[in-house]
């Protein structure tokens, strides 16, 4: 068929320029979302911290919530497109002419807004923490950042995985967008290949395979992290009345009384 | 049991809102003392001991321990925290640890401990409440009774002067209430000072030295077991009793 023919034709005489967009693609979606995840940790932490009942220092929070709120609904609410344009030549602009470098542009605005969207998935995941959780650890004296970091952080990764799962692969995705700003991803590589051969429809169906094993791969990849996380089913029990050096290793999920 | 108050609550008042939940307790528990507070659902039992660890902030009114001044400006929360424990009706162990975790987390990030001081006084206080085998075992492979005895054990790993119980046995089936009055049972005759809000009657007769009785957001009556169940003064306390009494036989 010709159709295969010339898929085949295009594959090998491209693939090298094919894989360096991939590549590109897979760093910057991997490093964006984990910058994204760190931003969004911390937004979500700030802005869930109750309020000082000290006036002064109230004053400051509500500032600071104000300024997180802005940039959360500024960058949830521009496409990301038009933002990439903003941030590239704005910053041309105002420099007189010189630009940034490409990949750690591209970095910098995918991280910023996957930071918008994971502060807003964070800050879900800690309301939906029982309060229990928060009071238990009051109880005995911990403060705001200590119940954050060693109660309701790890809790509140393993409920929001599968959110942030998503936005992985929107980024592998969405990194396309960044050819606006000519960003060597797999996109723009692919644009270059079908000017330079005319074939659109085969290279671009290339391409579509190449984005499905990229997201299906991280998408396999995170169900695993994610089975990781649940932590052990199993547990020991270290003695028995007849043996204090016995091991029983339960395995059953749930005691039946509860 | 010294004459030295340890906890004292004056006049202490607690509004959610226009709703009016404590409208001026007063009450001074001396160590080494167990009271038992009882009394109908939304007396304010539990917003009262909410309020001595600071979990509900107090609308007027003041609270000491041990002579100092807790709402205070500059009075240091967190240290007082770990000197009166608590013990909540839904356990509140931390989900994403272990056993031994959740009684170990405390002592060394608040405390201060070393991982080895914290670990065997952690096993020390799951061995006294029977819980020492667990200490690999997740919150939720646990019943509810084996719960709040590690909570017990949480607690006490951070040696508090008092205990405060929040309805211990009301979440629990009846046949794991035993296992946790047990233990608490056990930690009253060592000289603990506890405040135990309960509706285990028998638990407040036989255990405590002291028994308050609560309505309508305040102390209605304060008198030692012997008068509370047997000649109350206070018409209000012998009608509770009788409602309730006559429900368990």
């Amino acid at each position: 068929m010709a159709f295969f023919s010339e898929v085949k034709k295009i594959w090998l005489a491209y693939y090298p320029q094919l894989f360096m967009g991939m590549g590109n693609t897979l760093l910057i979606a991997l490093v964006s979302t984990v910058i994204g995840l760190l931003i969004g940790i911390l937004v979500g932490i700030v802005r869930t911290i109750p309020l000082s009942r000290k006036p002064l220092l109230r004053w400051v929070q509500r500032v600071i919530n104000f300024l997180l709120s802005a940039y959360i609904e500024i960058f949830r609410g521009t496409p990301m497109m038009v933002q990439a344009m903003v941030i590239f030549w704005g910053y041309a602009f105002l420099s007189g002419g010189t630009t940034l470098p490409l990949l750690p542009s591209a970095i910098l605005i995918v991280s910023v807004n996957t930071g918008a969207y994971i502060a807003e998935i964070v800050r879900g995941g800690i309301i939906s923490v029982d309060t229990g959780q928060y009071e238990g650890a009051e109880s005995i004296g911990m403060s705001h950042f200590q119940i954050m970091f060693h109660v309701v952080i790890p809790q509140v990764m393993r409920n929001i995985l599968p959110a942030v799962s998503n936005e992985f692969i929107i980024n592998i995705k969405d990194t396309s967008v960044l050819s606006v700003i000519g960003v060597v991803e797999l996109f723009t590589q692919a644009k270059n290949v079908a000017k330079g051969t005319f074939a659109i429809f085969e290279t671009y169906a290339i391409v579509c395979v190449m984005y499905f094993v990229m997201t299906f791969s991280v998408s396999l990849l995170l169900r695993l992290v994610e089975r990781l996380l649940e932590g052990k089913s199993t547990y020991t029990i270290c003695g028995s009345q007849s043996d204090s050096a016995s091991m029983i290793r339960i395995t059953k999920e749930d005691a039946p009384n509860d | 049991m010294t004459d030295e108050p340890i906890v004292v609550l004056k006049n202490l008042t607690k509004s959610f809102g226009t709703n009016r939940v404590l409208k001026g307790i007063d009450l001074s528990v001396r160590k080494g003392e167990v009271v038992s507070v009882i009394g109908a659902s939304g007396s304010g039992k539990s917003t009262m001991l909410r309020c001595i660890n600071l979990l509900e902030r107090p609308s007027s009114g003041s609270i000491e321990f041990c002579g100092e001044n807790v709402l205070g400006k500059d009075f240091d929360l967190r240290r007082y925290r770990t000197k009166v424990g608590m013990v909540f009706q839904q356990f509140n162990l931390f989900n994403n640890m272990n056993v031994l975790r959740n009684c170990v987390v405390g002592q060394r990030r608040v405390l201060g401990r070393s991982k080895a001081e914290a670990e065997e006084t952690a096993m020390r206080f799951l061995a006294k409440v029977g819980m020492d085998a667990y200490v690999n075992a997740r919150p939720r492979q646990l019943s509810g009774g084996q719960k709040q005895r590690v909570a017990i054990a949480r607690a006490l790993s951070m040696d508090p002067d008092v205990l405060l119980f929040d309805e211990p046995t009301s979440a629990l089936d009846p046949e794991m209430v035993g296992e946790v009055l047990h233990v608490m049972k056990e930690l009253a005759s060592s000289g603990l000072t506890m405040i135990v809000v309960t509706h285990e009657m028998s638990f407040a007769r036989e255990v405590s030295s002291r028994v308050v009785f609560m309505d309508g957001g305040v102390v209605a009556e304060d008198a030692s077991p012997e008068v509370i169940f047997n000649r109350p003064a206070n018409p209000r306390t012998a009608e509770f009793l009788h409602r309730v009494l006559d429900r368990e036989v």
